[in-house]
């Protein structure tokens, strides 16, 4: 793998991943001649998007179901301050801790503490893409903790060193035998003969390798798919049982999450629920659903100790109010990305941030702004299937459009592009040059074109004409056959009417 | 590090960008009746139809769902049953006579004498491929069966055994998660809970490698369903 991926390191005052989305194009150019990618974007076509038509097939409730989740969410986001208030108050009556952080430095250095102040070695983590976004792992390995991710996907692009290339599916890009070959100059000790071929046999391995880090964890941290006022709960959706055992058999539980994953009650949590495992992976409920509060009771006999929630901004309470707000409705289920014809093509790397895919491409502007992500708005065919799909109705497309006109107006876009731009309003406004002009070039082309129907190359487009022919225009454009064609019309109808 | 500057500082961002004016300290929060009476009295929003049936047609499809995410199902008549079936399984699937149970009265309280199991209770430990839980409820809409931890049945034994062998009181079998809420609000009081509460739908599983499904990835492979008769 040789394209330029993401790397953790901590930069001034903020700890996160160094974006390399400015780069997306190149990203973009490497990744389509990459082969194993292509390959392991090849399952993508089918999988997730079929299971979810299934899924929803089968629940003739769910466009209903849909709107009332997109009622919650945004009920929420609208008395934010009172539900995060709720929460704490409630976290604080079980037992628990919440800590408020303004940014990855802050949620980093709480964790760290918490760390300290508990004495800990090992850090065992559930999968949790505000880890990911506050550059977590890196900066608790420069502490001298060792980190070990528990998810299965997670701990192959651990072993790889690799940021996850999908939210749901972090390894979705690589191949049983790239697995094998990691888990083999992993996993010392073990017979170098042994059979490594199969998703099975590799999962056994893996299986047995992590038992022995979930009894030795010191502190386990897990993200959150729901923080429930209400209860002072958080919640996570899981299949692999991973983030159970990760929060259960540590001293310590941190559930880290960002303040949008708030909602009111069990019962609201329960509708969401509804549409979440459903758009994901097409399942009608993930194996396991997991509701938290508070450390484990004096009576109970197992548990963790201490239930600590950090509560992440990052530049989140600053999207309310805005153009942007809808995108915190975000649920994290991935559809967007398993339907965007895009992401199927370069996959989740060349985004060059933590959130790939249309989410991404909205969120990562909104989080370390668009001089730093210009190009993933522009990331899109604008054919709309992100919105269609998603289950809180986020209007993806919209919002990338308006990302694009901030772009424009920070001079932040290629100067070809600014000028073309320019150069097209110029004619755009001016009817009938525009109608002179477009009439001239229809008529260069076709003569250019010399009566073969198509040209092979074309004066400044080489980049367009180098993978496929323009097909040359008949002549005219196409307001000259309309008006044409309504001439001969009200001809035929006997005159205007 | 609780830090009360962050935390006045997000919540300050939070109601200026929503267009409120500051909270001035030392006044009482705004909170408008809305969200007070929401958390005070949760209302059900959108409940399917799949989930609206008679008791009995909730039991079949409880069944129904649950095998189709790989768990298996057996009835048996009464509690007195249960040390009978979960030996059968056992010698079935050819997997060990030693087991754990929860030390909850409604299991570890039966005949297991009758058999030929080997039964201790308490925590799952490293060494425990077979447990046996009781379950607080079951939701027919997705064949989810709901344990809740406490000193009567450690969490640890829903997820680390190989084999998690779970009781369900058919009385307890509901249409929707939506009931399963109002019964734990009675038997907690409102706003409390467990310290975990688990949905589960099926065994472990995970398509992490080339999105091939696998049971059993860090969870149990098997999820058994004794399906008690009680009404």
């Amino acid at each position: 793998m040789h394209r330029a991926l993401p790397v953790a390191i901590r930069k001034g005052n903020n700890a996160m991943h160094v974006s390399t989305s400015p780069k997306f194009r190149e990203n973009a150019h490497d990744a389509l001649l990459d082969q194993s990618l292509q390959r392991a974007l090849g399952r993508l076509k089918t999988g997730f998007k079929d299971k979810r038509s299934a899924a929803i097939a089968a629940l003739p409730e769910f466009e209903a179901l849909r709107d009332k989740a997109v009622e919650i969410k945004n009920h929420t986001l609208e008395n934010l301050d009172h539900y995060l208030t709720a929460f704490e108050a409630n976290v604080k009556a079980n037992g628990g801790h919440v800590h408020w952080c303004k940014d990855s430095e802050e949620a980093c250095q709480t964790i760290l503490k918490i760390c300290r102040d508990k004495d800990a070695k090992s850090v065992l983590k559930g999968k949790s893409m505000i880890s990911e976004e506050i550059g977590l792992n890196a900066f608790l390995e420069k502490q001298d903790l060792q980190v070990v991710e528990t998810d299965l996907g997670e701990y192959i692009i651990q072993l790889r060193h690799e940021p996850p290339s999908h939210i749901i599916a972090p390894a979705i890009h690589v191949h049983k035998e790239q697995v094998a070959d990691s888990f083999r100059a992993t996993h010392k000790g073990r017979d170098p003969n042994r059979v490594l071929d199969e998703p099975r046999d590799l999962l056994d391995e893996a299986r047995e390798v992590m038992r022995e880090h979930f009894f030795a964890a010191d502190i386990g941290i897990t993200g959150a798919n729901f923080l429930i006022a209400e209860t002072g709960t958080s919640v996570i959706v899981t299949n692999e049982g991973n983030g159970d055992l990760t929060q259960t058999l540590s001293r310590v539980h941190i559930a880290v999450a960002s303040l949008e994953k708030v909602v009111p009650t069990l019962e609201d949590a329960s509708t969401i629920l509804r549409v979440l495992a459903r758009s994901a992976t097409g399942q009608e409920m993930s194996s396991y659903t997991t509701f938290s509060t508070g450390p484990r009771r004096a009576e109970d006999l197992d548990g963790p100790q201490e239930y600590h929630v950090v509560l992440l901004d990052n530049g989140r309470s600053n999207m309310l109010g805005t153009d942007f707000q809808d995108m915190l409705r975000c649920i994290r289920c991935a559809a967007c990305m398993n339907h965007c014809p895009v992401y199927g093509a370069v996959g989740g790397h060349a985004y060059g941030w933590v959130y790939p895919g249309p989410m991404g491409s909205v969120l990562t502007p909104s989080l370390i702004g668009i001089n730093q992500s210009g190009h993933l708005p522009n990331a899109s065919t604008f054919c709309g299937k992100c919105e269609e799909v998603c289950p809180m109705r986020i209007p993806l497309p919209k919002m990338m459009r308006h990302w694009r006109e901030r772009e424009f107006e920070k001079h932040l876009g290629a100067s070809s592009v600014r000028y073309g731009l320019k150069g097209w309003a110029f004619m755009a406004s001016r009817p009938r040059l525009y109608r002179a002009a477009t009439g001239l070039a229809a008529r260069l082309l076709r003569i250019l074109g010399g009566g073969r129907g198509a040209l092979r190359s074309l004066p400044f487009a080489g980049g367009w004409t180098q993978i496929r022919d323009l097909p040359v225009p008949e002549g005219k454009t196409f307001k000259q056959l309309w008006e044409e064609q309504q001439k001969n019309k009200s001809r035929q109808d006997g005159g205007p009417k | 590090m609780s830090n009360s500057t962050s935390r006045d500082a997000i919540l300050g961002r939070i109601r200026h960008s929503l267009g409120r004016p500051a909270q001035m300290p030392d006044t009482p929060p705004d909170t408008p009746d809305e969200v007070t009476d929401r958390l005070k009295n949760p209302v059900a929003n959108l409940i399917p139809a799949r989930a609206q049936l008679p008791h009995a047609q909730q039991i079949d499809l409880f069944i129904k769902m649950a095998t189709q995410v790989s768990a298996t199902v057996t009835r048996v008549g009464s509690p007195d049953d249960i040390p009978r079936e979960v030996a059968r399984y056992l010698a079935d699937q050819n997997l060990p006579a030693r087991v754990r149970v929860a030390p909850d009265a409604g299991i570890s309280g039966l005949a297991w004498d009758q058999t030929m199991l080997d039964i201790s209770a308490g925590i799952a430990g490293p060494e425990d491929a077979v447990s046996v839980t009781p379950s607080f409820a079951a939701v027919a809409e997705t064949g989810t069966v709901m344990v809740r931890s406490g000193p009567d049945h450690p969490y640890t034994l829903n997820l680390l055994p190989d084999t998690h062998i779970v009781v369900v009181h058919a009385s307890r079998v509901t249409g929707c998660y939506e009931d399963v809420w109002a019964r734990l609000r009675q038997s907690e009081g409102h706003g409390n809970m467990p310290r975990t509460f688990l949905w589960v739908t099926g065994p472990s599983r995970t398509g992490d490698i080339e999105q091939t499904i696998q049971l059993g990835a860090h969870g149990p492979r098997r999820l058994h369903i004794v399906l008690v008769d009680d009404t």
